[in-house]
């Protein structure tokens, strides 16, 4: 399976381009790299075999059914699993060509920003929010720059410059899915994972973070989960298919939304499961 | 629909419904006004002899009308500052070890020890304090007295900081740990803060509880009719006092008992309200 995803991700993607406008060259290096990865919650197999390369620059979606695993991967991605009991894994897991597993885990997580399925801003005021991780790394920047730069950056500084000091829980679901964005930029993460980051939100604010989300991609990489698939196909350059913990396909976006080589993945995009 | 109403067993259920319903009604009214009965007996008997005198002046020698609890409230006040000052941090801590680090067996002893001590008998506390900070010293003091009331708030403080953090969603820790917080920093600028209102009520209520303990005290601040010289010298305390002036032949003391009584109510009633308005605005502040 993996030496299958790793030729069909080498097919030069030329004509694929034109689809949607957007440059889907290969030849933007890799940011990070997953091999062989075997996941385990005790006695039980969650991730089987996974190998897949994050792009840099670019917008990966996972997509799937409940249950298939995406989850799991994305929080490997930033040894996010650690904190569960009994959870183990082997593999390979590389940021830059470095193997992730040997850094000094809160430095590390630095580097990747997250954002999960439902908005969790900390019981502080907007400011306070954004300004958490600068303030616990350190940073060289002032703050206040920091953080209207990030809120800028999430698209939210416009509906909140003049309440910074509010509690971040009077904001609209939307904008606190947002913030959290501005909160995860503020770290300047060199990827940004998000977890189904549109799954509690309304159609109106679901857009707001897509179009987001295209707009950050120059500047950062990005994996997202989502099992909304007309997401995955509007936001995302690659798409990998996971089916019961193993990746089934990993293409161009346009490319597995056309023209899938598994049968599997076509009964799924086409609504005949999942 | 005649027939229905003619039904006896229809008849029987209805008015059964009626007398139980009477009866619950009763209980609750009872319930209740045992509160307004001790509250309107206490103001009742010791409503005059709280007066300025009362707040101001040392308790009058023995045969002399007057006088106040000056020293008594000033050795509650102390008495229960230091126990606060023992109890809070070794529960806060505690608590924070059960919900965050405690594994299923340490957790589990370390939580049930807690609810044993809980349930301990105060006056087992009051030997305990007086055996380890009486006896060797050879003198009561008002340390003793907080040291044994401080172990009395340790389990509350302790169980209530536990299930507050507990009550904290994983998304937030997960969040403060995703942008490179390690778990310590994580629990002390986003876990604790967000539970402060729940912990900081905790803590008033477990004061409510412990400000009219008698029997900890009586072998360990004991009492005193002047002020107390010093934190290792016996101290007066309101419930010593209400407990010494309410046993005593005299009916003016027996007056300033029940006013005792009532100060050391209204102490309680004030911790309550307080406690539940703490709560009510950290609520309030999370829904909108």
């Amino acid at each position: 399976m993996s030496a299958a995803t790793r030729l069909l991700f080498s097919v030069p993607a030329g004509p694929l381009s034109g689809a949607t406008g957007r440059a889907m060259s290969s030849e933007q290096p890799m940011r990070m790299n997953i091999s062989k990865l075997n996941f385990f919650y005790g006695e039980k197999q969650v991730l089987f075999d996974i190998s897949l390369g994050v792009t840099s620059a670019r917008l990966t979606a996972l997509i799937g059914p409940s249950g298939c695993g995406k989850s799991t991967l994305l929080r490997t991605l930033n040894r996010m699993h650690e904190t569960i009991r009994n959870a183990r894994l082997d593999g390979e897991i590389t940021l830059d060509g470095e193997s992730i597993f040997v850094q000094d885990v809160t430095q590390f997580r630095r580097r990747i920003g997250m954002v999960f399925q439902k908005p969790n801003p900390f019981p502080k005021s907007i400011f306070d929010n954004v300004a958490y991780g600068p303030r616990i790394n350190g940073t060289s920047r002032p703050l206040s720059e920091l953080v209207e730069a990030s809120l800028r950056r999430a698209a939210l500084w416009d509906e909140v410059k003049d309440q910074l000091h509010k509690s971040a829980y009077e904001l609209s679901g939307g904008q606190q899915q947002r913030l959290c964005i501005a909160r995860a930029l503020a770290v300047e993460p060199e990827v940004l994972l998000l977890d189904e980051p549109c799954s509690a939100l309304d159609p109106i604010s679901t857009a707001k973070i897509e179009e987001l989300l295209v707009q950050l991609k120059s500047s950062c990489t990005i994996v997202i989960v989502t099992h909304n698939m007309q997401q995955a196909a509007r936001v995302s350059d690659f798409t990998a298919f996971l089916l019961n913990g193993s990746l089934i396909e990993f293409s161009p976006t346009p490319q597995l939304f056309t023209t899938p080589v598994d049968s599997r993945t076509e009964a799924y995009i086409t609504g005949r499961f999942g | 629909m005649m027939t229905s109403r003619r039904n006896p067993r229809l008849l029987w259920r209805k008015s059964l419904s009626a007398v139980m319903l009477s009866l619950t009604g009763v209980c609750a009214v009872v319930a209740v006004s045992v509160l307004f009965l001790i509250l309107g007996y206490l103001v009742l008997h010791g409503g005059r002899s709280v007066n300025w005198d009362f707040f101001t002046k040392l308790p009058a020698p023995v045969g002399e009308l007057g006088g106040g609890m000056a020293n008594a409230i000033l050795g509650s006040a102390k008495l229960l500052a230091l126990a606060s000052l023992i109890g809070v941090p070794i529960g806060l801590l505690g608590g924070v070890y059960l919900a965050e680090f405690g594994g299923r067996g340490a957790g589990f002893i370390v939580r049930y020890a807690a609810d044993l001590l809980n349930g301990t008998p105060s006056i087992v506390i009051g030997i305990f304090a007086y055996a380890l900070l009486v006896l060797p010293f050879k003198h009561f003091s008002t340390f003793s007295g907080a040291f044994a009331l401080g172990i009395m708030m340790v389990p509350i403080t302790l169980r209530s900081t536990e299930e507050f953090l507990r009550a904290v969603p994983l998304n937030l820790r997960e969040g403060a740990l995703a942008l490179g917080a390690s778990k310590s920093r994580a629990i002390l600028t986003v876990v604790l803060p967000a539970a402060y209102r729940g912990i900081l009520t905790a803590v008033l209520l477990a004061l409510a509880r412990v400000a009219g303990e008698t029997a900890p005290l009586l072998f360990t601040a004991f009492s005193n009719r002047f002020w107390s010289p010093g934190w290792n010298q016996p101290t007066a305390s309101l419930p010593v006092m209400i407990y010494t002036y309410a046993v005593s032949p005299y009916d003016d003391w027996h007056r300033q008992a029940w006013a005792a009584g009532l100060l050391l109510l209204g102490l309680v009633l004030v911790i309550n309200v307080v406690a539940r308005l703490v709560l009510l605005r950290g609520a309030a502040g999370r829904r909108s």
